[in-house]
């Protein structure tokens, strides 16, 4: 796996104390000069006009990789937000292949190693919300998903992508005995051009680090202006097909959880509003609760995907 | 049959260990070491007290029927640490999940539907609480048992309330309306042990 250096303008503002590793080398990357490496890169990021600014790299404190590691909803591993962490070990990530199947011209089973290699690795700071009302800010490294349907030639017939998580019972508690009603493997989708978004990205690290197994680990996706259930963790099938998807929480409680599940302030879960979350870390006497924002603050970004819907209806 | 009295140094005791939750549930949330979201935590600590509280309240009468120590001063106890832990989840609620912003309160009452049946519990609860003392039983008379038979209302809603908030499946809740049901079948008179 190669890292590329991140060519993001700024260190974040450290009110909370990150990984002090992960710090230095951000330091070192400044002042080799980041201003020859940014002319590099940007040529890389041509029809990124929003590249440059917060969007890839929000400049708001991180989520201390300890909490990004240990509260978790991951049922596969158990329902309880410690359990993923605790059980971690139960879930298999090697051998690891991945399946990419339907309208594309050139389907195929790779392995991880082959999916990942033609792939550069780069820097995402993103926002990640809950639909819970809680969020964090996670510095992700990954590649955006669009380069990767661009070497399977998606036909003109693939509207829709599916995904889906690993199968396997016998390993995972959550999925041998089913306290938590959900049908497995757990499954997502999006629309293609959701899909080909250049914010949308399957994620193989955070912090510089590879993906710890609760996180999703070998490979994940994350799509930051939805909330984090569509966010699918260690993606065992890559479909595209005609028509929309069939999605694990949406066929649990479809009147919960639809299939855009667009972050949306002014569209309340059923039971609770949407109108404000918890940023974590959150403390007694920082309870830390703020307004959620429109597409969670990648409104500039998304809303043009969705300028023919109504959000209020369309969830 | 003549029973034992509880000491008065136990009803001390009793009192510690049922402050003790609370007190757990706070120190940790000051140390930082409850979890990054602790107001979720102890809305749910909280919450998940008052309703094993409850419990315990609803304990004592069969304790009463099958052991030979009288229990039954300690009701009111459990009755009254019942509704604070009520009172207290409510006010973390409050502060944690809603910033203290009372309109959006008054709107959350309304519009969600398991917050109605835990307020109903809540306001019964409080009814109760308020009537518990000896004047109160002599103001009322025999309508005082009939008022405090509200209890077991209360333990519906509570129970439906908690499994109405669980995001999928119904958590816990099916636990504590089993033992619930334990609770009541020991108060059949023609149940022995």
């Amino acid at each position: 796996m190669n890292w590329r250096k991140p060519f993001v303008p700024a260190i974040p503002s450290s009110e909370i104390t990150p990984e002090a590793i992960y710090h230095q080398r951000r330091a070192l990357i400044k002042t080799l000069g980041f201003a020859g490496l940014s002319s590099l890169l940007g040529e890389a990021c041509i029809g990124n006009t929003f590249a440059a600014d917060d969007a890839f790299a929000t400049k708001e404190s991180l989520t201390p990789y300890e909490h990004v590691t240990n509260y978790n909803n991951f049922y596969e591993l158990g329902m309880d937000k410690t359990d993923p962490a605790a059980n971690a070990s139960k879930l298999k990530t090697a051998p690891w292949s991945v399946v990419i199947e339907g309208e594309v011209a050139k389907p195929g089973a790779l392995t991880l190693e082959d999916l990942l290699k033609p792939h550069a690795q780069e820097e995402r700071i993103y926002r990640l919300r809950c639909v819970e009302a809680w969020s964090m800010v996670i510095p992700w490294m990954g590649f955006s998903l669009r380069d990767l349907l661009a070497r399977f030639e998606p036909t003109s017939k693939a509207k829709y992508i599916a995904f889906e998580t690993i199968f396997d019972p016998e390993n995972l508690p959550g999925q041998k005995t089913n306290s938590s009603g959900l049908h497995w493997p757990y499954v997502e989708g999006l629309r293609m051009d959701e899909a080909m978004h250049p914010l949308t990205i399957l994620a193989t690290g955070l912090y510089g680090k590879p993906l710890p197994n609760q996180n999703g680990a070998p490979l994940r996706l994350v799509v930051p202006w939805k909330y984090g259930f569509k966010s699918i963790k260690s993606i065992v099938r890559i479909r595209l097909q005609e028509n929309q998807p069939k999605t694990t929480w949406n066929m649990s409680a479809p009147r919960e959880y639809g299939f855009y599940s667009n972050v949306n302030p002014d569209v309340d879960h059923p039971r609770w509003s949407q109108a404000t979350e918890r940023r974590l870390p959150s403390s007694l006497l920082k309870p830390n609760r703020i307004p959620t924002q429109m597409f969670n603050g990648y409104e500039a970004q998304v809303a043009s995907l969705y300028k023919d819907m109504d959000l209020l209806v369309d969830i | 049959m003549k029973k034992l009295r509880i000491p008065q140094w136990l009803h001390w005791v009793i009192h510690v260990l049922l402050c003790l939750p609370f007190f757990w549930l706070v120190v940790r949330g000051v140390l930082d070491t409850l979890d990054p979201d602790p107001g979720k935590t102890l809305v749910h600590g909280l919450g998940l007290w008052a309703l094993r509280l409850l419990l315990l309240t609803l304990a004592i009468t069969p304790l009463n029927r099958f052991t030979p120590v009288q229990w039954l001063p300690l009701r009111r106890t459990l009755g009254l640490y019942t509704l604070s832990y009520a009172v207290l989840h409510v006010s973390a609620y409050t502060f944690f999940y809603l910033g203290l912003d009372f309109s959006t309160l008054a709107r959350e009452l309304v519009k969600r539907p398991y917050i109605v049946v835990g307020a109903t519990a809540l306001l019964m609860l409080m009814a109760l609480g308020v009537t518990s003392s000896k004047g109160w039983q002599r103001r009322l008379g025999r309508r005082w048992k009939k008022l405090h038979r509200l209890i077991y209302v209360v333990v519906v809603l509570v129970v439906i309330h908690f499994a109405w908030q669980v995001k999928s499946g119904f958590g816990d809740a099916p636990w504590y309306a089993l033992a619930f049901i334990a609770l009541m079948l020991l108060r059949v008179k023609k149940i022995t042990l």
